[in-house]
C-alpha cells in the first residue's frame, strides 16, 4: 500500500517539476522600434513562455487575397504562393519577432503581427510590389579593399570594437587567401582590429562575407552610417542574404558586396520552373527570358563568365549566388547540385515572384490596440480569481476535508493547464482565458461525481476504504463519457474556428486533459494518503 | 455532512408536458423577436467595419453621429461600450454600400477616422480595436458556423451510439438541438451580437449540455442493469434523482464561474458569458425534461431488446393519466434506496 502511494507521489512530483520548468520565465527576443533612430531593433526581455494571442497583446491580423479587380488571375494558388514568398523575405521589416505568414485554404494569405502598432506601415510592407534583380558580386574585392578606410572612419567617429577577436579569424573560412592576407596586413599595420572588419568573415565566393547571427543588427547599423557609406567604393552596394547559414554549430548571416547596377530585372523574366535533371540527377531551376531580356542577358553574361551572380528579391540575396558558366540567352538554368528539390522549387518561386508580382487585396483586417489587450488580461485574471475563490468556497463548504483535497488538486490543475499551453506553444487568447475560467468550474465536476459516488457507497453501508475505491471506480464511466463528448465539440470548434476561437478550443481541451489527471489521479492519491495516515477513521469528512 | 437532495424522490418525468409548454413558449417568444428584429450579426458575419475608440474627454454621441453622416456613413451604428467615453462604431457592408460609392472596407476605416478627428478632435482619442471584414469572408464564416453545429450533432450521435445505443444518442441530440434553439431564442431576445465567439459559446453549451445528459444516461444504463423489473419511466426518474446532488453541485460551481466572467471579465467577453450562463440553465433543464422524455418516447416507438419503454406506455391509459404506483421505482434488491410512500 505504502509503495503504491510512493509510486503515485513520484509521478505527481515529476508532473509538477515538468510543469514548473516549462513555466519558468525565459529570455525572448522582442523587436521594437528604437525611438531615437526610428529603426527596428531586437531587445531581449524575460517573460513567461506563454504565447499571447493578438487580442491580448495587441497587434494586426490581415487576410489577403490576390487582387482580381484589374483582370482575372488564372492560377490564384500559385499567385498566393509567390506572394507568401515575397512577404516572407520582408519579415524583418515588421515590428515583431515572430510574425505569422501562412496560406489558408488555397488562395488566401494570413499575416499576423503581434505587437505591431502601425497598420498602415505593415500593410505597406505587405502590399509593396516585389522587385527582382540579378547583380554580379564584387569580383574585384573592391569592398574588401575599402575596409581599412571604413574602419579608420569608424575609429575617427569614436566607435570602438566591441568584439576583441582579431581579424585573422576572418580567414577561418578560407576563400581568396591572397586578398584576405593583404587585408590582414593592412589592419595589423593600424595596430588594432578594425571595428567592422573584425565582424566580417570572408565567405566562399568573392564579395561574400559572413556575419555572426547575433552581430548582424550591429553590422547593419554600422554600414548604414553616412561616414561608412561614403567610404564604400562607387558602384558597389551591400545586400544581406535572406536566410542565415550555419557553419560549425554557429549561425551566420551572409552579407554580399554586389555591383550597384543590375544586369537584368524581374520584368524580363517570363518563366521559372524547378526540376530534377534526369541525366545528372541534379536539382535545377530553368528560366526563360523575354526577347529583349535575352538580348541584354546574353551580352552581360558574355562579359561575366566565371563571375558570380546574386539573385536579389526586395533587396535580399536569395540562396547562394550561382557562377555564370557560359553566355546565356533566352533560356537559362541554375544548377543547385545535390541540394534537395525543395530548394530549387523555392528559388523558382522567388524568380516567379519577381517576374509576376501578385497584387494583394486585403479582405479582412483586425487591429487590437495594446491597451485594450492589457485591460482584457486584467479583467480576465480578476474574473478568474473570483471564479476560483467561489469554487473553493463551494467545494470546501460542501465536502469539507474531501473538498479541501479537491481544491488542492485544483491548484495543480491550473498549473498543469498553463504548463500545457506553454509546453505545446499554444496561444492564449481572450476567449481562451474565458474557457480557462469556465473549465475551472467544470474541472471539479469529476470530483463531484466521485464524491457523490463515495457518499452513496457509504450510505449503502460499505466500509470507508471500499467506498472510496468503489466510488472512484464507478464514477469513471460517467467522467470519461462526458469529457470525451466535450473534447469532441472542442475539436470541431478548433477545426472550424479561427484565431481567438481556436485558442478557446485549445484551452478547453488542455483543461479537460489536465482535469482528468488532477481530479482522478491526484485526488485518489491524496485520499490514499489520508486513509493510510488515519487507519482507524470511522467517518469520512465528505 | 451536508447533503442536498439526498434520497430525493421527485417525479420529474410527470411534469414533462408542463416543461414542454414552458420551453415552447420561450422558443416562440424568441422566434417572434427573431422575425421582427432579425439577428444582430457581428461584422465578422455580415462584412463591414468596426472601430472601437476611447475618447479622452466627454463627447456627446450626437456629435459623432453627425460627423459620420457628413463623411457619408449614414448607415453606421454607434454605441457606447462599457463606459461613457468608449464607443463602438459599426458600418455594415449592406448599409454603407448603398450610401457611398466606397465599398472597400479600407476606405470606410479611413472615413470613420476622419469623422472622429472632426467630432472628437485629432489625438483626442485612442483606437482600441478596428476590424474590417470583406463580404466574402463573412459569407464563408456563416457557412462554417452552421456546419460546426451540425457536425457536432453528427459526431455526438455517433459517439453516443457507440458508447450507449442509438436510442440514447438520438435523445441526447434532440435535447442538444433544443438547447441550440433555446439559446438562439435567448440571443435574439437579449439582442446579443452574434460574433464568432458567441458561436463558440453556443458550441460550448452543446458540449456542456451533452455532458450533463450523458451523466444521467450513464446512470440510466447502470440502473437498467441493476433493476431488471422496473420500467423505463421509473428508471429515468430514479436516475435523475440519484444524480441530483451532483447536478446541483456542478452547476453551482459552473454558474459561479460564468457569473464572475459576466460581471468582471469586461465588455469583450460579456456576450459569451451571457450565452454560457443561459446555456447552463437550458442544458440542465434539457437533460432532465427533454432528453429523458424523448428517450422514453423513442423507446415506445422503436422498442429496444427488453422493450421496457414500450411496457411503460402500454401500461398507461391512453389519456395520459398515470397510475401513482407505476411512477415510483421498486428496486428488486433490498437497498436503502427503497421507495418511500408517496409524499
Amino acid at each position: 500500500m505504502d509503495k503504491r502511494i510512493r509510486g503515485r507521489l513520484w509521478v505527481i512530483g515529476a508532473l509538477i517539476v515538468v510543469s514548473i520548468i516549462s513555466l519558468v520565465p525565459r529570455n525572448t527576443k522582442q523587436r521594437v522600434i528604437d525611438p531615437s533612430t526610428g529603426r527596428l531593433k531586437d531587445t531581449t526581455v524575460r517573460r513567461l513562455p506563454i504565447n499571447l494571442g493578438l487580442d491580448l497583446q495587441g497587434g494586426i491580423h490581415l487576410a489577403l487575397e490576390v487582387d482580381q479587380s484589374k483582370g482575372p488571375v488564372p492560377d490564384c494558388a500559385d499567385a498566393i504562393q509567390r506572394a507568401e514568398r515575397v512577404v516572407r523575405t520582408r519579415i524583418d521589416e515588421f515590428g515583431t519577432t515572430e510574425p505569422v505568414v501562412q496560406i489558408q485554404g488555397r488562395c488566401r494569405l494570413i499575416v499576423e503581427l503581434a505587437g505591431e502598432k502601425d497598420p498602415n506601415r505593415a500593410k505597406g510592407v505587405i502590399q509593396r510590389t516585389a522587385f527582382l534583380e540579378f547583380r554580379i558580386t564584387d569580383m574585384k574585392g573592391q569592398f574588401k579593399d575599402a575596409l581599412p578606410q571604413i574602419d579608420a572612419a569608424l575609429r575617427k567617429a569614436g566607435i570602438k570594437s566591441r568584439n576583441a577577436a582579431p581579424s585573422a579569424v576572418a580567414q577561418l573560412f578560407g576563400g581568396d587567401t591572397s586578398k584576405s592576407k593583404s587585408k590582414h596586413d593592412t589592419t595589423s599595420d593600424a595596430n588594432a582590429p578594425g571595428v567592422l572588419s573584425s565582424l566580417l568573415f570572408q565567405g566562399q565566393i568573392p564579395g561574400e562575407f559572413l556575419v555572426p547571427e547575433e552581430q548582424w543588427p550591429l553590422v547593419d547599423s554600422l554600414t548604414q552610417r553616412p561616414d561608412v557609406r561614403a567610404q564604400i567604393p562607387r558602384g558597389i552596394e551591400l545586400r544581406w542574404g535572406a536566410q542565415s547559414e550555419s557553419r560549425s554549430a554557429r549561425s551566420y548571416r551572409p552579407l554580399y558586396a554586389v555591383e550597384a547596377r543590375p544586369i537584368i530585372t524581374g520584368e524580363e523574366l517570363t518563366k521559372a520552373l524547378a526540376r530534377r535533371d534526369p541525366v545528372t540527377n541534379q536539382s535545377i531551376v530553368t528560366f526563360q527570358l523575354s526577347r529583349r531580356g535575352a538580348r541584354i542577358f546574353s551580352q552581360e553574361t558574355g562579359r561575366h563568365i566565371n563571375d558570380f551572380m546574386a539573385i536579389i528579391l526586395d533587396g535580399r540575396v536569395q540562396g547562394e549566388p550561382p557562377v555564370i558558366r557560359n553566355q546565356i540567352g533566352a533560356n537559362g538554368q541554375i544548377e543547385l547540385g545535390s541540394k534537395p528539390l525543395q530548394e530549387a522549387s523555392d528559388l523558382a518561386l522567388v524568380l516567379r515572384a519577381g517576374a509576376l508580382p501578385a497584387p494583394l487585396t486585403i479582405i479582412e483586417e483586425r487591429t487590437i490596440g495594446p491597451s485594450l489587450g492589457a485591460d482584457s488580461i486584467k479583467d480576465g485574471v480578476r474574473a478568474g480569481v473570483v471564479g476560483v475563490v467561489l469554487v473553493i468556497v463551494i467545494m470546501i463548504g460542501y465536502y469539507r476535508m474531501s473538498g479541501a483535497l479537491a481544491v488542492a488538486a485544483l491548484t495543480l490543475y491550473c498549473l498543469f493547464t498553463l504548463a500545457g499551453l506553454a509546453a505545446f506553444g499554444f496561444t492564449l487568447t481572450l476567449p481562451g482565458m474565458a474557457g480557462f475560467v469556465l473549465s475551472i468550474g467544470i474541472a471539479v465536476d469529476a470530483n463531484v461525481l466521485i464524491f457523490e459516488r463515495i457518499r452513496e457507497e457509504l450510505v449503502h453501508g460499505k466500509s470507508l476504504r471500499l467506498a472510496v475505491d468503489e466510488g472512484f471506480l464507478h464514477a469513471m464511466n460517467a467522467i470519461v463519457d462526458s469529457n470525451v463528448s466535450t473534447v469532441l465539440t472542442a475539436l470541431i470548434l478548433y477545426a472550424v474556428g479561427t484565431g481567438p476561437v481556436q485558442g478557446f478550443a485549445i484551452t478547453l481541451i488542455i483543461g479537460i486533459a489536465a482535469s482528468m489527471v488532477s481530479a482522478i489521479f491526484v485526488v485518489k492519491t491524496l485520499f490514499l494518503m489520508w486513509l493510510n495516515r488515519r487507519p482507524n477513521m470511522v467517518t469520512l469528512s465528505i | 455532512m451536508i447533503r442536498l437532495f439526498a434520497n430525493a424522490n421527485y417525479d420529474f418525468i410527470k411534469w414533462r408536458r408542463v416543461a414542454f409548454s414552458v420551453t415552447g413558449a420561450i422558443m416562440l417568444i424568441g422566434l417572434i423577436f427573431l422575425m421582427t428584429r432579425g439577428v444582430n450579426y457581428s461584422i465578422e458575419f455580415t462584412g463591414g467595419t468596426l472601430m472601437q475608440v476611447e475618447a479622452h474627454k466627454q463627447v456627446p454621441m450626437s456629435d459623432i453621429r453627425a460627423a459620420l453622416d457628413q463623411v457619408g456613413l449614414n448607415g453606421a451604428e454607434i454605441q457606447t461600450f462599457g463606459s461613457d467615453t468608449s464607443f463602438v462604431i459599426r458600418a455594415r457592408l449592406a448599409h454603407s454600400a448603398g450610401t457611398t460609392e466606397q465599398t472597400s472596407t479600407e476606405a470606410v476605416v479611413a472615413a470613420i477616422g476622419r469623422a472622429l478627428d472632426q467630432s472628437i478632435g485629432v489625438g483626442q482619442y485612442t483606437v482600441g480595436q478596428t476590424a474590417a471584414v470583406g463580404p466574402k469572408v463573412g459569407r464563408e464564416l456563416q457557412g462554417k458556423a452552421v456546419m460546426a453545429i451540425l457536425l457536432s450533432f453528427v459526431v455526438t450521435l455517433i459517439y453516443l451510439a457507440v458508447r450507449f445505443e442509438w436510442r440514447f444518442g438520438l435523445a441526447a441530440v434532440v435535447a442538444t438541438a433544443h438547447d441550440v434553439v433555446a439559446t438562439i431564442a435567448f440571443i435574439s431576445v437579449m439582442h446579443l451580437e452574434v460574433s464568432l465567439i458567441v458561436v463558440g459559446a453556443v458550441l460550448t453549451v452543446v458540449g456542456y449540455s451533452l455532458n450533463d445528459t450523458i451523466i444521467i444516461f450513464d446512470r440510466v444504463r447502470e440502473n437498467l442493469r441493476k433493476y431488471r423489473r422496473q420500467n423505463l419511466y421509473e428508471i429515468l426518474n430514479l436516475s435523475i434523482n440519484e444524480t441530483l446532488p451532483r447536478s446541483v453541485l456542478t452547476h453551482g460551481t459552473t454558474i459561479a464561474t460564468t457569473l464572475s466572467l459576466l460581471l468582471l471579465a469586461g465588455e469583450v467577453i460579456r456576450p459569451f458569458a451571457w450565452v454560457m450562463t443561459f446555456g447552463i440553465f437550458t442544458g440542465t433543464f434539457s437533460s432532465v425534461y427533454i432528453a429523458a422524455p424523448v428517450l422514453l418516447w423513442i423507446e415506445k416507438r422503436w422498442p429496444g431488446q427488453d422493450a421496457r419503454g414500450a411496457r411503460t406506455f402500454g401500461a398507461r391509459a391512453p389519456t395520459g393519466a398515470t397510475a401513482p404506483d407505476a411512477t415510483r421505482p421498486v428496486p428488486a434488491t433490498s437497498s436503502p434506496r427503497a421507495p418511500q410512500p408517496a409524499r
